[in-house]
Formats: structure tokens, sequence, C-alpha cells
């Protein structure tokens, strides 16, 4: 390749790399000059109110998906918790139902750990089994009934999905506070440089004594956590829980995280740059609302920006736009 | 009996495990479940089998490729959704009766086209199959409830919901046309210079295009399969129940790599078979009509094929690793 070639890539190479921060920047200016609406502080809030339960779910994936694996079960995962702490919520009270909820999805994470970090099994199969299966527990708990809080006005359960924290809604406050934990875990402690290493090369990094097994297994165990956090917000905002209420949520969580550009092969990818892709996801389902089209228009847009953000990204890695496949 | 034929026996039962496993759960319900053993229980498996193991014949094809198609589910609904309505068009009421081969022949299409953009962004762009079907597997779900207003579809022509209950002579014509697609695709890929490729491109890329193979039109017309196959897919579902839904097929992308992995289909490419894609159809189906049938709540049926799916590849991965000696890392 000729210098000149590689000197007139560099333009192009930003707009690949921020890429997706110019497509924010460009969708809000559209939906803002359309809808007076929009851009109003009330409707921000609302958006983001709205993108705590995916964006929280979104960053302990992102991990996962780093460390070179995938989680499909975070769905069926959000409905397990979901229903778990709405439902115990009236039995033994806010508390002890969190506890549980906390240790059911710690428990789940764990055996997607173990199956896939130390039995080396295939990440998106052994989530995949247990997206079925843990639908299917949720189904036996609750007999295919759906649940609810009785009380609604007088817990303080309430707090995570319709309260505020210093004036802030708690959902925002929650998505970026695990936001910023997730960054600097992963740019700043040792442990986010092992998930790197164990993602973009396994081998190289058990070599260098990298425990990959446990590396893993901890991924797997922060992106349950992370459900959990987003179960608080679901239950709590909606005080009650269809058995099937996280049905999906892992396509639009997966959807966001490869907007973000984080490479599905592992080894790279970015907090930061995930919370812009749940937020452009946010907005734009926000925007086509406002400009009066139907509610799943924005899937269709959500088709052409996924595939136009990594295409762009992929062109940029190889220097030309179209595959050299023949 | 012959100590060879036995052997040969044997092998083929070594590659195909999954066909053991259909035996044992064939056996074990036939014992267990009060009416499981029976002619006309048979052929409500097979009819239950026909959607998914439709589904699952073309997107053998495509895994064996390498790639994956997750926009099979919305397919079959956009494909249900396209034919159920058209039969009710004024516009086309001038066509008397042949408005239902019209209407079948748009759904069709609409699938194979769309498994065709698959493929085309696919080869063109070069962006991961995984990415590209996602995307298409919430859009075209979305251009379906766009298109529906989220409303169901009622089949009016009466030649239509009567398809699906009717049988050719002992057997249910759905049964029928899923065993013959079966064969089909069967045939197209042991028998034929495209099947030939499909291992080919699957198992090394590289060396496929060194040996002259076009690996990008020869990956379109597989997803082009796919797509057609998942429309095929959900005309006889839609045909069965006399209407779509602009939900039905959720999820059963999820299902079908289920049957197909099962099956014995590697996420690597290169290498898998209709046979055993037919086992894994026919555990699923067969485990759960006969737990059906023992009135095990539908819930535990989940339960259960999440478990397997895990055991499936624990089990796999536990014999290879003892043959390939790799080293334990």
């Amino acid at each position: 390749m000729d210098k000149a070639a590689t000197d007139g890539w560099s333009v192009r190479q930003i707009l690949a790399q921020q890429g997706i921060l110019i497509a924010f920047v460009l969708a809000m200016l559209v939906f803002g000059l359309f809808s007076d609406r929009f851009l109003a502080f009330d409707n921000i809030m609302a958006v983001l109110r709205q993108t705590g339960i995916v964006g929280v779910m979104a960053i302990g994936v992102t991990i996962v998906v780093i460390g070179g694996n995938l989680d499909l079960s975070v769905g069926s995962m959000l409905s397990m918790a979901t229903v778990l702490v709405v439902d115990l919520h009236d039995r033994i009270g806010p508390g002890p139902a969190i506890l549980i909820m906390f240790c059911a999805v710690l428990a789940a994470g764990a055996i997607n750990g173990v199956l896939v970090g130390y039995l080396r099994l295939n990440s998106l199969i052994v989530t995949l089994g247990m997206l079925s299966a843990l639908q299917g527990i949720t189904l036996i708990y609750t007999d295919g009934k759906n649940v609810d809080i009785a009380n609604q006005s007088d817990t303080w359960f309430a707090i995570f999905g319709r309260g505020d924290i210093a004036g802030i809604p708690t959902p925002i406050v929650m998505f970026f506070g695990v936001a910023v934990l997730g960054h600097v875990l992963l740019t700043r402690m040792p442990f986010g440089r092992k998930v790197y290493a164990t993602g973009g090369n396994p081998r190289t990094a058990v070599y260098s004594g990298i425990r990959r097994g446990r590396i893993v297994f901890l991924t797997y165990l922060i992106s349950a956590f992370t459900v959990g956090c987003s179960a608080l917000i679901l239950g709590s905002r909606v005080m009650g829980s269809q058995n099937n209420v996280g049905q999906g949520y892992e396509l639009l969580v997966l959807s966001a995280v490869i907007l973000g550009g984080t490479s599905l092969l592992g080894g790279s990818g970015n907090i930061l740059k995930t919370v812009i892709g749940v937020l452009i996801l946010g907005f734009i389902q926000n925007g086509l609302l406002l400009l009066g089209f139907p509610y799943y228009a924005q899937w269709l847009v959500t088709w052409v920006v996924i595939i136009l953000t990594v295409w762009l990204d992929v062109a940029s890695k190889r220097h030309s736009l179209w595959s050299p496949i023949a | 009996m012959s100590d060879i034929k036995n052997n040969s026996f044997v092998r083929w039962l070594s590659r195909n495990p999954i066909w053991g496993f259909v035996v044992i759960v064939f056996v074990f319900f036939s014992f267990a479940a009060d009416h499981f053993f029976a002619l006309q229980n048979v052929e409500n498996i097979l009819v239950q089998a026909s959607t998914i193991g439709l589904i699952a014949l073309g997107l053998t094809l495509v895994m064996i490729n390498g790639n994956i198609d997750l926009s099979v589910g919305a397919i079959l609904a956009l494909a249900a959704t396209v034919t159920v309505d058209m039969q009710g068009w004024e516009t086309l009421a001038f066509l008397g009766d042949w408005v239902l081969l019209v209407a079948v022949l748009a759904g069709l299409l609409c699938g194979t086209l769309l498994g065709g953009l698959n493929g085309l962004i696919v080869w063109k762009t070069g962006v991961d199959s995984f990415i590209v079907t996602l995307g298409a597997m919430l859009g075209i779900r979305g251009l379906v409830f766009v298109y529906t207003r989220e409303q169901s579809f009622y089949a009016s022509s009466f030649a239509y919901s009567d398809f699906g209950s009717s049988s050719i002579g002992p057997l249910p014509t759905l049964a029928v046309l899923f065993i013959a697609c079966a064969i089909v695709i069967h045939v197209l890929l042991s028998r034929t210079v495209h099947g030939r490729n499909t291992y080919a491109v699957g198992g090394n890329r590289e060396a496929a295009v060194n040996a002259g193979i076009r690996v990008g039109p020869h990956m379109v017309v597989n997803f082009m399969i796919g797509g057609f196959f998942a429309a095929l897919a959900g005309l006889a579902l839609s045909t069965q129940m006399g209407a779509s839904t602009p939900n039905m097929g959720r999820e059963y992308e999820l299902w079908t790599i289920t049957a197909i992995v099962l099956g014995g289909t590697k996420l690597t490419g290169g290498s898998g078979s209709i046979v055993g894609t037919l086992g894994g159809v026919l555990a699923i189906s067969i485990l759960r009509n006969g737990m059906n049938l023992m009135q095990v709540p539908s819930f535990y049926v989940l339960v259960v094929l999440g478990v397997i799916l895990i055991a499936v590849l624990a089990l796999d991965k536990h014999l290879n690793r003892r043959t390939a000696q790799e080293p334990a890392l």
C-alpha cells in the first residue's frame, strides 16, 4: 500500500474509531431539529431513566465479551431475578428479598462461569442452554403466573426504579455508577488487564501466568451481578413482574455492546463506548416515538445502525470498504 | 449377525450419538407415558417436529458453512404474515383460488430474499454473520410488528387452513413435506458439488478459495436456502393455526440451533449432517411430546432441554479431548 493512501486514511480512521460517537451526535441533532420536545431536560432524563435497565446489564456483558465469551442468558436471568425479588418482597420484606435474589443470580452466573471458564465449553451454547433452563425455572417457580407487590406506595423498595438519589433518578445513578466501576476495573486494575489478555489470546494469557479459568469465571459473576442490579430497577419500576419479562433483553444488550465497538472475538472493547451504544439505542427509540413512528420502527433503524457501525469498524481495520472474500 | 455389519452400525452410531439418545427417550416414553406408543402420536410428533425441522434443514447448511443465521424466527413470522395477509387482498380477488398460490410464492420469496440479503451483507462487508443476523433478527421482527400493527391475521382461504390438518395416505401432509425436504437437502449435501463445497468452505475457507470455489456467492446461496426454509416453516406453522401472529417464531432460532448442535454440527463449521440434525429435531420433539403426555408442565421441558444441551456439549468436549490430546490449559 502506498503512503498517500495511508495518509488519506487517517481522517477515515478517526471517523471509524469514533464512528459511534459521531452517529450519536448526529442522531441527537436530527431528532432535536425535528422534534422540539426531544432535547427538553425532562425528556432526556426520562430516556436515561429507561435505559438504565439495559445499560447496567450491558456493562457486565461488555466485560464478558472482552474476555472472549458471550452471555445470552442475561434475559432469562433478568426474568428470574425480577420475579424473585418482587415475589419475595411481600413475603419476607425487601431487604432479605434483595439478598436472596442476588444469591440466586450469582449462583446462575457461577454455573455459567464454571462451565465456560473451568470446563472450557463453548459460551454460546452454554448460555443458550442456561437461557432455556433459567426461563424454565422461573416458570416453575411462579407456576406460570405473574407476580406483583401488594402495597406499592409504602415500601422503600420503590427507590430503585422510581426514586431519586440527590435529585438524580436512581436508575441513572446506578447505570453511571456501575459504568464508572466497570471502567475503573477494566482500565486501572490488574484484573482488567487480565480480562483483555484472556480475550485477546487465551493461550498467551495462560503462558504468561494468568489463570484463564478464574478470570472467565469472574467475568460471568460480574455479569450476573449487573443483572441483579437491573432486576432491582425493573422490579421497582413496575412493582410487579411477568414471568418472561426479560425475554429478548439479551439481544438488546448485545446490540448495545456491539454498537459500542466491542469485538465479539474478545480482547478489545470499552465500557464508555458501550454506554454510548446504550444511549444511542435509547435515544433512537425515544426520538422515533416523538416523531410519530410506530414503536417497533426503532428495531428497523437499529438493524441498519448495527450493520453500518460494525461495517465501518471492520473496514477501517482492513483498510478497504469491501471484504476481500471472492 | 455378521461382525462387519455390527461394526459399521457401531461406527455409524458413534458418529451420530444423538440417534442413540432418540431411541432411548422413545423407548422410555413408550413405557412411561400412556398414549405415547401409538401411530397417531408418532404422526403428532412428526407434525410438531416439522416447524423447527424445516428451519433446521436450511440452517444446517449455513452452519456447516461456518456462519449462523439468528434471523430465521423473524423471517418465519414475516413469511407467514405476508402469505396469510395476501389471501385477503381485494386487489388480488380477481385471481379466485389462484390467489393462494400467489400468496404462498410471495411468502417464500420474502424469506429467500431476506436470507439472500443477509448473505450478501456477510459476503460484501465481511461483518461476522452473528452480528449481521442479530441485527436482521431485530429489524425483520420490527418490520413484522410495523406491518401488522401488532395484530394477528386470520387466513381467509379455507383451503389454506385445511392444508395443515390434511393427510397424504396415512401420513399428515406436513410430516410428508418435512421428510421430503429432508431427503432433498440430504442429497444436496452429500451427493452434489454444492454440498461438497459447503463442507470445504466451512472447514477451511482459505483452502476453499485456493481450490477455486467462489466462497461469497456460495454462502449467499446457502443463506437463501436458509431463508427459504424458514419461510416454508412459517407457512407450515400458519396452516396449522389458520392464522399468523406477530410474535410467532420468537426464540425458534434458539430451539433450532439447539437441535442442530445436538445433531453434531459444529459452530465452527466444516462438519455436520442432515441425519444428525434430524436426530436433534426428533430428540427435542419427542421430549416435548413425551413429557407433555406424562403431564409434566411444559416449564420443565425448558430446564431439561437446557441441561441436555450443556451435557451433550460437555460429553462431546470430553470425548474429543481424549482423542485430540489437546493440552489442558
